[in-house]
């Protein structure tokens, strides 16, 4: 990243803490107010996902963030500094917003639409037009062939990534989404969620992240806010305690019993071994390719693109009838990020011609191959587990 | 007839030019002034029924009529003239300002709030040019009807083609009366095309490609 903030020097965290303090907001002609009173802290450099049934008050919340509403009383501070500090167009600058379906401008080209704060901010022509190249490239749009195509040209996966681009142009400490992926299929909402993890690895933002779907907080959040009504705290905590031990009857409901299925969402790829297949190189002869995949056993071969990315994946006899490693456009290879979970990794293998999923790393870099044998055998080991765990408990819980 | 036009040709061209001058500067002012007042309307929802009923009734005063009673205020001339068509101008593209406007998807709006576009970025930066292409159709509209107006207007020696028709009137039964009247008639009709083809070609140079039809 070459526009990377000044970070804290702790693991490279480039986001900033976010602190809610008593925030209320009460509109006008309503009995009971939209939010209560809501404290919170949230640390510098982690996804906090609120969730909550519709009408709790979560977007509220969200919004009272970057001042799109202002609140009735309260103080909201980012980094010590209290937001109303500043005119709310310059804060707005500085916190990434991100909405459904992106929420793109239909008459600006994307890389225009990637560019419009930095272009606010008052960057130059050649420092803008090599971000919102950069940041093309961080959400898996091939800049050349997308930076001067309109919203309406693209799918609604793609529009989204330009939009999670959009929110990050001007390297905003804080980024706000509010339910990022709720207008894109569950294919491509996995996808996208496991990019968002990608990148959040490399750039350490604070994102606070509203969403519905309670297994998008759990994947995608540090740590989880389940809200009730008027905004009420249910919990506050990380993914693995809400599900091992939820506060409260409205929490157990709200994340569904927690099952060993429900547990695969908790479990990332990263978790298992990856098994190393035989990998050729876009352009290779085929006659030694050919050889070392026999040598090893292998029915097919991972095809990586010069920048160690996964592009094809043929079975050996399709390599055998070509004298060099033939690519193919990378967007119709599915693979998963190392972050995926074991449930997004089940539901790949079972739609994929190979009963396996290859996993990427930053970048979309090749990591290695996650076959079916290896999760099944996962959740057995968490099932015997959990079974042990509770006979020495005596079985005095019912879930 | 050809040999009319031929003496005339000079003078044909000349009135042909202001015509359409005419035309171009009210439509430029009563756009500019439609655009400002669809703006305040867009704030203050409850104008917007106040705004069509203004187009609809001001559509229905006949031209002739509205020279008439901005004679005793203006008197005889260009200023006449140009008020009176500018105020017909006006009123196409008002309303499709208006219409415009409210077309304008409120997430995008709340989207370039939450990015940081301060009100006028907003209105210069996504509502105007999201209202364009209604806008630019309301603007062609008005390039049309401003032809007809303008030569009513120049009952009162407004500049153009108008006058030709005028004299083909006060000179009926004459030998030059028809050749008058159709060379106003014709003049017009072929400023109006030109001038539609121009406004074509603005649509393509100014409606982005990300919104045209």
């Amino acid at each position: 990243m070459s526009e990377t903030a000044p970070t804290d020097g702790t693991n490279g965290v480039s986001g900033a803490e976010l602190r809610l303090e008593d925030v209320v907001k009460k509109y006008p002609g309503q009995k009971t107010p939209a939010v209560e009173s809501l404290s919170l802290t949230i640390p510098a450099g982690e996804i906090v996902a609120f969730v909550g049934p519709s009408g709790c008050g979560k977007t509220t919340s969200l919004k009272m963030i970057n001042r799109l509403i202002e609140p009735t009383s309260g103080t909201i501070r980012i980094d010590g500094q209290d937001v109303r500090e500043d005119s709310a167009t310059s804060l707005r600058r500085k916190i990434g917003y991100v909405i459904q379906g992106g929420s793109l401008f239909p008459h600006m080209s994307v890389a225009s639409n990637v560019a419009v704060v930095p272009k606010m901010l008052g960057w130059d022509k050649q420092r803008i037009a090599d971000r919102s190249d950069e940041l093309l490239d961080l959400v898996g749009l091939d800049p050349d062939r997308y930076r001067d195509r309109y919203p309406r040209e693209l799918s609604g996966g793609q529009q989204q990534r330009v939009g999670v681009a959009r929110g990050l142009a001007a390297d905003p400490p804080v980024i706000l989404m509010d339910e990022p992926f709720g207008a894109v299929d569950p294919i491509t909402r996995q996808r996208l969620q496991d990019e968002l993890i990608s990148i959040q690895r490399e750039l350490r933002k604070t994102i606070v992240c509203v969403t519905h779907d309670i297994d998008e907080a759990i994947k995608l959040g540090d740590r989880i806010l389940i809200l009730q009504e008027g905004a009420r705290i249910a919990q506050y905590d990380t993914p693995e305690a809400i599900l091992a031990a939820p506060a409260s009857d409205f929490v157990a409901d709200f994340v569904g019993s927690g099952s060993t299925l429900k547990q695969l969402s908790l479990t990332r790829v990263r978790a298992l071994e990856l098994s190393q297949p035989t990998t050729a190189t876009v352009g290779e002869d085929t006659g030694p390719v050919v050889r070392r995949a026999e040598a090893a056993g292998d029915d097919a071969v991972v095809v990586l693109d010069d920048r160690d990315r996964p592009v094809a994946w043929p079975w050996l006899r399709q390599v055998r009838s070509n004298d060099r490693v033939r690519s193919s456009p990378r967007e119709n290879l599915v693979t998963l990020d190392e972050a995926a979970t074991l449930n997004d990794a089940l539901d790949t293998m079972l739609t994929a011609a190979h009963s396996k999923v290859i996993v990427t790393g930053d970048r979309d870099r090749y990591l290695g191959v996650i076959d079916f044998e290896a999760v099944t055998e996962h959740m057995r080991k968490t099932e015997r587990e959990a079974a042990e765990r509770e006979a020495a408990e005596g079985g005095s819980t019912d879930g | 007839m050809g040999e009319f036009i031929a003496e005339r040709w000079d003078l044909i061209a000349f009135n042909a030019l202001q015509h359409a001058n005419l035309v171009l500067q009210a439509v430029l002012v009563a756009t500019v002034v439609a655009i400002a007042v669809a703006v305040v309307v867009d704030r203050f929802r409850a104008l917007e029924p106040v705004a069509n009923t203004v187009s609809a009734i001001g559509l229905t005063i006949p031209s002739f009529a509205l020279v008439g009673l901005l004679l005793p205020l203006t008197m005889i001339g260009a200023l006449t003239a140009f008020l009176c068509v500018a105020f017909y101008a006006a009123l196409p593209v008002l309303r499709n300002a208006v219409v415009g406007f409210a077309q304008v998807d409120e997430t995008l709006i709340e989207s370039a709030r939450g990015v940081g576009m301060s009100e006028l970025g907003v209105l210069l930066r996504v509502r105007l040019p999201l209202a364009w292409p209604v806008i630019h159709a309301g603007v062609r509209t008005s390039v049309q009807m401003s032809m007809g107006v303008a030569a009513i207007a120049a009952y009162v020696l407004g500049p153009g083609l108008g006058g030709y028709i005028f004299t083909g009137l006060t000179q009926a039964g004459g030998t030059n009366a028809i050749n008058y009247a159709v060379v106003g008639t014709v003049g017009i009709v072929v400023v109006a095309l030109l001038a539609d083809l121009l406004m074509l070609l603005l649509g393509r140079l100014t409606i982005s490609k990300g919104i045209r039809a």
